[in-house]
């Protein structure tokens, strides 16, 4: 297999990964990574590099529709972002130093966790009526658009949120995904907001996250260009088709059938690392 | 005075345009790559790490400057990654402006995390 068949093969099933990331709201690097490294035969260390690259373009395109519907609130972003950056820069050091198996097992575990999540009913989580006065302190609350005028929210519970962060960040360091799901737990179910406010400031934040780990993979040596190319056009071209198609369709049946395959992704990662073959 | 949703409009034009300049050189990068050396065959089974100038800021320029194919994917890489961190950068001054001084040091601080990894990690 020459190089242009190689990366003819990638970036039709980086735009699928794309694609379906998209719909489920799982994001690309997910399916990316087992791509990769199961189908493709790349070491690990390859294979998060160029995942984390096509997370940061994917996040960047997608916030920019976000921001201007009004639904992310820059301020908590950028308070959790605190968080996520300092994980980040720990998730990358361990990355670059754990063995390619142990990542892989990590990994397996996270996407059991993230399919789990995804496939369960939006819904936010009554973090009781007690107030943090954290919260106010830090100007973590908002307004955003509902169906009768504008609903207030104010964050709760900030010192488990923001610990929740910097250990999603450790996983998006470590593993080069956007770890979207973590995040989103811990706005809405751990800070109680508004899931909407959770999703659309998540992704706001994924990309920022994942720039505070790529600085590292780039210095040492895991962003293999020729590789990383076709896989960040891919994802990103996938992923803008798959916002589209959303829209249109909000569909619980795809969720639960990619949930499913990604299930059958973990296991496959983990008995593969076990066997030592990652 | 700016409110916050002309911020947010501005973030939306940095962002987009970042990407889609990013996805551009990658794009012109990896056609001129696949010209030249379209039937190598890849080998990414055991990590070698990339060579020193396509690692470091200043060496990716210089290389990519000089035509190099691989060289200009990862100046389009190296885009990609300054585009979060111009928003951050943005944001700093965005805050300024709102004489939110509690916000204007905490975004300093991401800012910082950032240009920490991209230039000392």
């Amino acid at each position: 297999m020459d190089t242009s068949v190689f990366t003819s093969i990638l970036f039709v099933g980086s735009l699928l990964a794309g694609f379906l990331g998209a719909l489920t709201g799982l994001g690309g690097g997910v399916v990316v990574v087992p791509l990769l490294t199961l189908a493709m035969g790349v070491n690990m260390h390859y294979a998060i590099g160029a995942s984390l690259v096509s997370v940061i373009a994917t996040s960047s395109g997608a916030a920019a529709a976000y921001v201007r519907e009004g639904f992310s609130n820059i301020r908590i972003g950028m308070f959790l972002e605190i968080a996520t950056t300092l994980g980040a820069l720990l998730g990358a050091y361990l990355a670059t130093r754990l063995h390619t198996s142990t990542i892989g097992i990590i990994f397996g575990i996270v996407l059991i966790f993230s399919a789990y999540f995804s496939a369960r009913e939006p819904k936010t989580a009554d973090a009781g009526r007690s107030i943090d006065p954290l919260a106010h302190k830090l100007k973590l609350e908002g307004s955003y658009p509902a169906k009768d005028g504008k609903e207030n929210y104010r964050a709760r519970r900030v010192p488990l949120g923001f610990g929740m962060m910097f250990g999603a960040g450790t996983l998006s360091g470590l593993l080069g995904i956007g770890s979207g799901a973590m995040k989103v737990l811990a706005m809405d179910q751990a800070m109680g907001l508004p899931f909407k406010v959770s999703t659309t400031t998540s992704n706001f934040m994924i990309g920022v996250t994942a720039a505070a780990s790529a600085g590292i993979y780039l210095s040492r040596g895991f962003l293999d260009p020729v590789l990383a190319m076709p896989v960040m056009l891919g994802v990103l071209a996938g992923s803008l088709l798959g916002t589209k198609v959303l829209v249109r369709a909000k569909s619980q049946s795809i969720r639960m059938v990619f949930s499913v395959v990604v299930v059958v992704l973990a296991i496959e990662m983990i008995y593969n690392s076990v066997k030592g073959r990652l | 005075m700016i409110t916050d949703s002309q911020v947010e409009k501005w973030i939306a034009v940095l962002l987009r345009g970042g990407v889609l300049l990013a996805a551009s050189v990658v794009l012109l990068g990896g056609i001129l790559h696949l010209a030249h050396h379209g039937t190598v065959r890849p080998d990414y089974h055991v990590f070698h790490g990339e060579p020193m100038e396509l690692r470091k800021p200043n060496l990716i320029l210089r290389e990519a400057f000089t035509g190099r194919p691989d060289a200009i994917i990862q100046l389009g890489m190296l885009l990609l990654i300054l585009t979060p961190v111009a928003r951050v950068g943005f944001s700093v001054v965005a805050f300024v402006v709102e004489r939110d001084r509690m916000y204007v040091a905490m975004t300093l601080v991401v800012l910082a995390v950032l240009l920490y990894s991209l230039l000392a990690g």
